[in-house]
């Protein structure tokens, strides 16, 4: 990076070091960073819409599809989810390539399982057959992005539906007397108040999804957890940075790194809970609302 | 191919060590259901280890640690404030990592604690297993989650009880054991059963991070995920080891459910806290 970095053996201190944090390796472990930021990012949306599907199925009147919210919510959250964040991948991929090789090669006569491997055609290869490094890396950044909604969605959804039954019943009844539909006292009412009884739940759940985002590791994606590892470790001579087992202090810069994520995302929700509560028919709101009429 | 019989023997007490059943684990083609059925079911006892070991000894730092966030004396409640927010912002998994490679730096020398009739001589290097480091770290991680649960719980013990309490004369120790101590375990109760089964599930992370399986001795989900790779199917190994652990969390509800039923007999019956199952966290 800096012109003096030709041959860091005989460097001095201050500028080793400057070398160093910023050798090739260094600036991919900075960039397995935007990497957890960016799983957060497509995650939230995901898991809130699948946790809106899921809060509405439970909602619903319709027995099979009430069923299916019900059976989809108990049994993500009756789980560990590590399994299912290593269950969903594979047995995602297996179903594509399944799928896949139903479709492009129906004239296949060989059974699919041979013993212990998982046998398509080649067309049926997902990603396909010689993709690029690149492809591979989304493929398998999408597999766990769909792990991840198809966990949180569940937790979501559980939230989000108590928080529909917590808008006061009262309002939907006078929304329903003035004569609206229920889908129009929903949009009308509901939708726009549940929030302010959503957000602690969503607020816990953020927590949890921020902390589990050091799992990628184990989905095989050169995340942060991966990076640190690597550099860490002991190198010899033959590198061009040689350095004792330093990794003690690359995971501490990790720890940092979501102690700082946690602790700004509560006082984000702390800000939001505060807007939120403006003019709601609760406790809180109510203490806002005088003190802003004795200002 | 194995019998069942023959699986039983030789990988049931397998997540022990060696010396407990077959030197090797069955691999590729030659594992049977069996096997599965059997050697994840052992390796649930290193899960019984971990989460025990760690609530026992976590209650007790968790009541110490809770206090002192309580007291009023910042000397006290600012590091106990600190230990908790580092231990609940950060993830267990990373926890793992940077406890190990601290551990491993560590010079390899013993240390002598004198017990009165014996010595007990504990080396360093046992810090870098799973079943010594691996636990010391759960335990740190579940005192900080289990004290802000009963930080939360001290907090609202009823005043009238501490009036009554102070009507009577009691003081110190007594106040707390018989006042404070059983209404903060009242309170707490519920949210402390769900605190609970999360640290177990969350004892599947130990092998799957720094700690090394020696012998491939491991928990149960490191079977599981043995297997997934042996024989590259994910429906037989993934929903056991699933199925076991709902058979773990409905051990501890009901467990935690005898003990709610003690601490809460003095209560009329509406009153009583319900232990609801919300198994909704990971760290």
């Amino acid at each position: 990076m800096f012109q003096f970095c030709t041959d860091p053996s005989i460097l001095p201190d201050w500028q080793w070091f400057a070398c160093y944090l910023t050798s090739g390796t260094h600036l991919a472990f900075y960039r397995s960073f935007l990497v957890v930021i960016l799983l957060l990012i497509v995650v939230a949306p995901l898991a809130l819409g699948m946790g809106m599907l899921g809060a509405l199925a439970l909602r619903s009147q319709f027995l099979p599809v009430n069923a299916l919210g019900r059976g989809y919510v108990n049994l993500v959250r009756g789980v560990p989810d590590i399994v299912f964040f290593l269950f969903v991948p594979i047995a995602l991929g297996q179903g594509i390539e399944w799928v896949l090789h139903h479709i492009n090669c129906p004239d296949w006569d060989q059974p699919i399982r041979q013993g212990n491997d998982f046998i398509v055609c080649r067309e049926a290869k997902v990603p396909p057959v010689g993709a690029s490094a690149w492809a591979r890396n989304v493929y398998a950044f999408s597999m766990a992005v769909v792990a991840f909604a198809l966990v949180f969605g569940a937790f979501v959804a559980n939230t989000l539906y108590g928080a529909m039954r917590a808008v006061p019943q009262a309002q939907v009844e006078t929304a329903e007397a003035y004569g609206m539909t229920q889908a129009q006292a929903f949009r009308r009412i509901v939708l726009p108040q549940m929030w302010v009884f959503a957000l602690p739940g969503l607020s816990n759940i953020w927590q949890i999804l921020i902390k589990s985002t050091p799992l990628l590791f184990l989905l095989g994606i050169q995340d942060a957890v991966y990076w640190a590892r690597e550099l860490g470790g002991a190198k010899t001579s033959l590198y061009t940075y040689p350095h004792p087992d330093w990794r003690v202090w690359y995971f501490l810069v990790l720890l940092c790194f979501y102690l700082f994520l946690t602790w700004g995302s509560e006082r984000g929700f702390g800000w939001l809970t505060l807007r939120m509560t403006r003019g709601q028919a609760t406790a809180e709101g109510e203490r806002l609302r005088r003190r802003r009429a004795a200002a | 191919m194995r019998t069942c019989a023959e699986s039983f023997d030789g990988y049931f007490l397998r997540p022990l060590g060696r010396d407990y059943g077959e030197r090797l684990l069955p691999r590729g083609l030659d594992i049977t259901f069996c096997d599965q059925v059997f050697l994840i079911a052992g390796g649930l006892l290193w899960n019984i280890y971990f989460a025990g070991l760690a609530i026992l000894f976590g209650f007790f730092l968790a009541t110490a640690v809770a206090l002192a966030k309580f007291s009023e004396n910042p000397w006290l409640s600012r590091p106990a404030a600190g230990f908790i927010f580092f231990f609940r912002g950060s993830p267990l998994f990373i926890q793992f990592f940077f406890f190990y490679s601290a551990f491993v730096l560590l010079p390899r020398v013993g240390v002598d604690i004198p017990l009165g009739f014996t010595t007990l001589t504990i080396h360093t290097s046992a810090l870098t297993t799973a079943q010594v480091g691996g636990l010391f770290v759960l335990i740190l991680n579940t005192t900080a989650y289990s004290a802000e649960l009963f930080y939360g719980a001290l907090r609202a013990v009823p005043r009238g009880d501490l009036e009554a309490a102070d009507a009577y004369g009691m003081t110190g120790l007594s106040r707390f054991r018989r006042i404070v101590w059983p209404n903060m375990l009242r309170l707490a109760w519920p949210s402390y059963t769900n605190e609970a089964i999360f640290l177990t599930h969350s004892t599947t992370l130990i092998f799957l991070s720094a700690f090394p399986a020696r012998q491939q001795s491991g928990e149960a989900f490191y079977y599981a995920r043995y297997f997934v790779d042996q024989t590259f199917n994910p429906f037989v190994a993934y929903p056991l080891v699933a199925a076991y652990f709902i058979l773990l969390t409905l051990a501890i509800i009901g467990f935690f459910g005898l003990v709610n039923v003690r601490l809460n007999r003095h209560l009329p019956r509406p009153q009583r806290a319900r232990i609801r199952f919300r198994p909704q966290y990971l760290r």
